[in-house]
């Protein structure tokens, strides 16, 4: 039961390689296009791993010396990871402690958490093997994208670009098909971004997109509560 | 950008981000009771990939259009139930087919 709780693990985390492979395919690009080495790429994938959190990042990284820019950037658009990791602290086995959490919690991503929170009771095997292959995508869809980046037509880059999207939509929609209260939810917050986005575009990205993720759910958690059984659903 | 300034922009990216995501999963070993921080927290991953999403998606290709009929098309493949594979690969197809129309027209 626990060995196959690794494997399990591994074959869940195969789609999510893939798509990975695609979208840091699109970042090794975007990299390259901005005057970083292969070799810049690859490392900030391997060590963050974190798509949004790593677009902005070479953003600043055009200026020098945006240290503290660098710092807010990272803190606003990846506080949601800090989201998802009391959401998996909640759903951990009696296994899942000390030295083990601190490991494992590196491989907290959107995509990663999205199966992992689906588990009843999750096993540290589990999610390791829910990680290993998503991350070696990552890194390896990176480095093809630097490598190659500047081969490709401008529209094939271009199509790439969506891919990371697509997988947010595949994760939130079919959830808030099922959940009404989920559906008004997450409409709430898209106007509430579209909103800062449009009004107060002083509002860096990073900011607007934590405050109205935060805001939308407070608010959704208010007014539409979730009982125990639905949770788990 | 030297040597030096991308290792000191690497080790704020890395480290802020690594901290974040295990800070709370491994502090935090007791249940959480409240009924309204449970709701919360069920809300908070969709509401924060949504807003990542929309509008920021429309912006992310050469048109505001061809990005349209891509996410559209995620969406759709998505609710159909297709894998988070399929769902990328059928958007990226969409994505690049318009933008294929938009240069031709």
């Amino acid at each position: 039961m626990q060995k196959n709780d690794f494997t399990r693990g591994l074959k869940n985390g195969i789609p999510i390689a893939l798509g990975y492979l695609s979208v840091s395919f699109s970042f090794g690009i975007m990299a390259a296009s901005q005057g970083m080495t292969v070799l810049q790429a690859v490392l900030i994938s391997m060590l963050t791993v974190t798509s949004a959190g790593q677009l902005a990042g070479i953003q600043v990284m055009q200026s020098p010396g945006q240290y503290m820019a660098m710092l807010i950037s990272q803190l606003t658009i990846n506080a949601r990871y800090s989201f998802m990791s009391v959401s998996l602290s909640q759903k951990a086995d009696a296994s899942f402690r000390g030295k083990l959490r601190w490991l494992l919690g590196f491989f907290i991503t959107d995509e990663i958490f999205a199966l992992a929170v689906q588990e009843k009771e999750l096993s540290p095997r589990y999610f390791l093997g829910l990680g290993v292959l998503p991350y070696f995508g990552w890194a390896a869809g990176t480095l093809l994208g630097a490598l190659l980046g500047s081969v490709l037509p401008d529209m094939v880059m271009n199509a790439l670009c969506i891919a990371m999207y697509a997988m947010f939509a595949a994760i939130v929609s079919p959830e808030a098909k099922k959940d009404t209260k989920l559906l008004m939810v997450v409409l709430f917050s898209a106007a509430l971004m579209c909103l800062c986005y449009y009004l107060i575009p002083a509002l860096s990205a990073g900011l607007a997109i934590s405050l109205c993720a935060v805001l939308a759910a407070g608010l959704g958690a208010l007014v539409f509560p979730v009982r125990e059984e639905e949770e788990s659903a | 950008m030297n040597t030096r300034e991308f290792i000191i922009y690497l080790a704020i990216m890395a480290l802020s981000t690594y901290l974040i995501r295990a800070i709370p999963f491994a502090l935090l070993t007791k249940k959480i009771k409240s009924a309204y921080i449970k709701s919360f927290l069920h809300y908070i991953p969709y509401t924060v990939l949504t807003v990542m999403t929309v509008p920021g998606a429309l912006y992310a290709t050469g048109h505001v259009l061809t990005a349209a009929v891509g996410l559209v098309t995620g969406v759709v493949t998505a609710i159909r139930g297709k894998d988070l594979t399929l769902v990328a690969a059928a958007a990226c197809a969409a994505t690049f087919l318009t933008e294929l129309l938009v240069y031709l027209i």
